[in-house]
This record gives structure tokens, sequence and C-alpha cells, in this order.
């Protein structure tokens, strides 16, 4: 069997995969009848229709030909281990180190994330991000969360 | 007349200091994602959300409808001055635009395509208020099988119309039904697939969801692309103002794109892309000699389109107003938002709060106003606001993000979910799977979850009940003969034909 389509047969794949995923976990949960139907009920009956779903486009990846085998192509892991890396940081050391050190270390990393880093651009981007941020949540919106380090007695 | 009351009410609603102030803020900053590179109105009102829980329900969708038809005005600008278009929808304003551009004639295109948006959008919040009542009370005869039948047609609705694959699009709005089922089970009590953690048996927040997808997923599809060059072509404006002849040959145009968009953009899905389209090819079939031919700088094949688009946006809104059907992920977000702040969408929303239904319609008009002023006018900044690199946007799109997400519940958890949804959301994109389905799926789905277990209670759990009403069978039947319509050959080809141009 050859693989026509990359695209489709990865997303087929999940679809499959993910519904089978919740069919499987609803069974945890009272099936009910149709007059009264449980927790279950429809997380089981939608659960296999993704994973139908699924089955018929992982059926199309491999029957039907596509233009160039429509490949996936490079992830770009460069971005998405640093955004997502970013916003794991700043979730995180939000509650410690205060809005005035997490949001410029926020941008520096996702900054980082793109091609054309520069690090003069960057720090500069962080203190005008920072200084915005405060001015429109802390100070206008009145938004309640940790403004300086907690050590720093915030 | 019922009919000015309720335009009375709606706009000493939008009239009041605090809903101006919101609107123009939502207008300006809808301009401002416009031309800024890289950033849409899905993305823009996700980001949004989070701030809204201070503020009335009125005023918080009276900002993201000005954010969503400012953004609609802001990607014109960008079809003309660059040859980029904002929003998929001005791709076809390009065409003719652009070259007008290189002529030197870019302000009277601009002006064409402002003063046409604003006399379609006009038109088109009149078409609402028109409509809104009759609509309103059919629906409100609808029974929870009538409902879920109902939810089922504007779920497929939305994705025959949309691009790419229709088992994938499909498939998309059964994943988010799913995700939507991550709750606490509302009859039993039941917490569902909440994995031990406390907040999760809360439900996923959409937010979470919306920003995670559409906001920084898609920076980092972005950043994965080579960076996109943007060739301003026109710096300085000279002639903002059309001159008398460009006024003769645009104003038949605005008003046939009017019309047709209006009709078009109650469709679900494409329908205001589809409008912009048609208008165009409608322009070239009637005008057969024009003064400057079509693709080379005709006045016509800007002042059209630009109207079909702004009217398609505009109706839009009746779906989702009259019965809580959101045609698309903008208006599904401005769903997503009712329900934040605790109204129910659906027929009875005209009836429970008249002051925010009609105070929005009205609000739209006082939008268009505001964004002909603020738009041509100021038009020399926002072309200095073309330019400016990705690389400075996308940071502060991701900083709003983060903190919107923290204050979800002042804590990290939401925003690791904001990260894990992120990952998803470039996995989607990398698969090319569309997420505005996964959104419209998952905004749905307790609502058809209640309906379906409301309707099968009354029927005693006999599933015909849905085919045996006539009502609730013939929105089944035409759900089903949009699937199969999508399906054919010839429409499969006319939809790759349209959705083709854009990617």
């Amino acid at each position: 069997m050859k693989i026509k389509s990359q695209k489709d047969f990865c997303s087929g794949l999940m679809f499959l995969v993910v519904g089978l995923a919740f069919a499987w976990g609803a069974t945890e949960y009272g099936f009910g009848s149709s007059e009264q139907p449980g927790p279950g009920y429809l997380p089981f009956g939608l659960g296999l229709l993704l994973a139908l779903l699924g089955g018929m486009v992982l059926f199309k990846a491999l029957s039907i030909e596509s233009e160039g085998g429509d490949r996936i192509g490079k992830m770009a892991w460069r971005p998405l281990l640093w955004v997502v890396l970013a916003i794991v940081a700043f979730g995180l050391l939000l509650p410690r180190l205060g809005l005035v050190l997490t949001v410029p270390l926020l941008v520096v990393m996702v900054a980082w994330a793109g091609e054309e880093f520069r690090w003069r651009e960057a720090v500069l981007n962080a203190v005008v991000l920072t200084a915005a941020s405060w001015a429109i949540f802390i100070w206008g919106l009145k938004l309640a969360m940790p403004v300086w380090p907690s050590f720093a007695g915030g | 007349m019922d009919w000015l009351n309720n335009l009375a009410l709606g706009f000493s609603t939008a009239l009041t200091s605090q809903n101006l102030l919101y609107a123009f803020v939502g207008t300006l900053l809808g301009i401002l994602i416009g031309v800024l590179p890289g950033l849409g109105p899905v993305a823009t009102i996700a980001m949004l959300l989070p701030y809204l829980h201070s503020m009335d329900a009125t005023p918080a969708l009276i900002m993201l409808a000005g954010v969503y038809y400012g953004a609609q005005y802001g990607g014109s600008t960008m079809a003309i001055l660059i040859n980029t278009p904002g929003e998929s929808s001005s791709a076809v304003t390009t065409l003719d635009g652009q070259q007008m551009a290189r002529q030197g004639r870019a302000g009277a295109a601009l002006a064409a395509a402002g003063l046409g948006s604003f006399f379609a959008g006009c038109v088109g919040t009149v078409i609402i208020a028109t409509f809104a009542v009759p609509l309103t009370k059919l629906a409100s005869q609808f029974d929870a099988a009538e409902y879920f039948s109902l939810m089922v047609l504007g779920l497929i609705g939305a994705v025959v119309l949309a691009s790419g694959s229709l088992i994938k699009a499909i498939a998309m709005i059964v994943l988010g039904l799913l995700l939507g089922q991550v709750n606490r089970d509302l009859i039993s009590g039941a917490a569902r697939f909440s994995f031990d953690i406390p907040q999760l048996s809360g439900g996923i927040s959409f937010v979470v969801i919306a920003m995670g997808i559409f906001g920084l997923g898609e920076i980092i599809a972005k950043l994965g692309q080579p960076a996109e060059k943007r060739d301003v072509s026109t710096r300085d404006l000279k002639g903002l103002w059309p001159t008398r002849q460009d006024f003769k040959e645009a104003w038949p145009s605005v008003l046939r794109g009017t019309g047709l968009g209006s009709l078009l953009g109650v469709l679900p899905g494409g329908g205001a892309l589809l409008a912009s389209f048609a208008s165009y090819s409608l322009e070239k079939k009637l005008i057969r000699q024009p003064r400057v031919a079509f693709g080379k700088g005709a006045i016509q094949g800007v002042a059209g389109p630009e109207s079909a688009n702004n009217a398609g946006a505009q109706t839009r809104f009746i779906p989702m107003l009259t019965l809580g059907i959101p045609p698309n992920a903008v208006t599904a977000l401005m769903v997503g938002a009712m329900t934040l702040k605790g109204i129910q969408p659906g027929p009875q929303v005209m009836n429970s709060s008249p002051a925010l239904f009609w105070g929005l319609i009205a609000s739209m008009w006082v939008g268009h106003l505001m964004l002909v002023v603020l738009h041509l006018p100021l038009m020399g900044i926002w072309v200095r606001l073309l330019g400016v690199p990705y690389r400075f946007v996308f940071p502060a799109v991701v900083v709003f993000c983060c903190i919107g997400a923290y204050t979800l519940g002042n804590e990290g958890l939401d925003v690791y979910m904001v990260a894990f949804f992120a990952l998803v959301g470039y996995v989607l994109h990398k698969l090319g799977c569309e997420p505005a389905p996964l959104l419209l799926g998952f905004i749905f789905g307790p609502l058809m979850e209640e309906n379906l277990r409301h309707a099968l209670q009354t029927s005693q759990g006999d599933w015909s009940t849905f085919v045996t009403r006539p009502l609730s069978a013939g929105l089944l039947v035409a759900a089903a003969l949009l699937v199969i319509a999508a399906m054919l050959p010839t429409i499969r080809a006319r939809r790759e034909a349209i959705f083709g141009e854009e990617s």
C-alpha cells in the first residue's frame, strides 16, 4: 500500500485515534438508554463517528492520487518549540516573578523563535510591551495579577 | 410601526457615550489589525475575549462587531495599497485596486471601496432590522428536535461552503463537539474526561481554544514560512476624492454589489467570499465596454466586490442574531462571547435583551459611519503602519494572549492549555485541517447535547422523532442535500476554483 496523500493520511490517523480514545474513555461513564441518555451516551457515539470519518479520510489518502503526494513538509521546530516553551514559562513564572520580569522574558523568548532575531530590537520590543502591558492591564483595566517579583515583596 | 420603535431603541442604546466609545475602540482596533501584517479578526477577537469579563454584554458585543467590520475596511486598504489581501474576501479587490494604485489613483480606489462599503453596510443594517422579527418568530416555534436539526444544518452549511476537504471539515466539527464533551454532565453531574484535574471538570474554556489555535498556532505557522515581503507601492496619497466620472461609473456597481452581497451573505461559510467573487464576475459581464478594462484598474472592479463583501459581512449577522447559529468563525466567537456574558444565544435574545439586540444592530450603522470618518482622512497613518514588520507584531499578540489566559482563572493552568492548543493549532495547520469548523462544533456542542437529550426524552427514546416531525425533517433533508451537492463533480470543481485562488 502506498500513501498517496501524506497530509490526509496523518489527519485520518489522528481522527481515528482521537475518536477511538474518546469512545473508549466514554465507556467509563454511564451509558444510559436513548430515553434517558447517560453521560457516556453522546461522547461514545461521537467518538465512533469521528473514528469512522477518520477511516474515510485514511481510505481516501491511500486510494486517491493527489498532486505531489500532498506532503506535510518540514516542521518549523524552532518557532514551535520556542513559542510553546515561552508560553509555558510565562504561566510558571508569572506568579513568582511578576509582570515586570515575566513579560520581557516572554517577549525575548518568542522573538527568538523567529528567523530574524536581533537583540536590540527584541530588548526594545520587550521594554515597550512591558510598559504597555502595565499601562493597559494594571493601570487601565486594574486586573489583579502579580506585578513585582515575590522576593521584592510584591 | 414596530420596526421604527425597535430601531429607536437600538439607536438610543448605541448612542450612549459608553457604547459609542466601545464602537470607536472596536473599529479603530479593527482597522489597525486589518493593516498590520499577520493579524486577522478571528485572532484579535479571540485575544480580546478574556478582557471582556469586566464589561457589560452590550458594549462588549458592540466592540467585537466593530473589530470585525473595521478589519474588513483595513483588509481592503491592504488589498489596494500592497498586493496582499488582508482578508481572503478582499482578494478580488487586489485585481483592479492594485492597478489603480500603480497608476497613482490609489485615493480614488480607497474612496470607492470605503464609500461603497459604507453604503453596503447601511443597507445591510436595514436588512437585518427588517428580517430579524419574522425570522425570530419562526424560530420561536421550534422545539428541541427542530433546534437540533437546525444546528446540524448550520454546521453542515458552514463547512460545505468552506475551503478544503469536506470529510475533513466534518471530522473537525465532530472533534470540536467531542472537545465540548469535556465537562460536567448536566444531568448526572459526572465529570467527563477531566483526568482528575478539577478545573477541567468545568469544561475547557473556548477562549483558551480560540486563542491557542487561531492566535498562537497561526503565529507558529507564519514563523515557519519565509517572511512576507511587503511592497508598499504608494507612500504618499494625492487626490483622495474620486472624480465626478469615478462616481458616475462606480455607483451602479455599488448598488449591484450590495444587492448580491446581501443575498449571498446569509449563506453560511464562505458567503462573503463568494459574494465578492460573484460581484466581480457580474460586473465584468454587465459592463461590456468599460472605460478602463477590468484588471487594468477599473473602478467598478473595486466598488462592486467591496460593496458585496461588506453587505455580506453585515447580513451574516442575521442567522447568528435571530437563530443563534453562527455561520463563520467570527460570529461563532461572538456567540461564545454572549455565552460568557450569560446570554443564551438563540431567538429569545430579541425578547429577553432587546436593548442588546437592537443596540448591536444600530451600532453597526454607527460603526460604519465612524469607519468612513476614521479610515479615509487618516489614511496617511494607516499607510505608514502597513510597513511594520511582522517581527514587531507577533510578540505583542503572544503577550496579550498569555496575560489574557492567566486572568481567566488567575493561575497557570489556562496558560498551559493555551500552549497545548497552540501546538494543536500548528499540527492542524500542517495537516491541512481548517480549524474554524472545530470552533463551531465546540461552541455548538453543549447546546446540541441539551437539545438532543430533550428531544429524545419527549419522544421516549425514539430517534425517528427527528425525521417524523416535518420541520425537523425538512432541515435535515436540507443538510443532506448540501452534502450531496458539495460532492457533485461540477460543484466540487467550482468550489476548488473559487477557493483555489486564495491559497
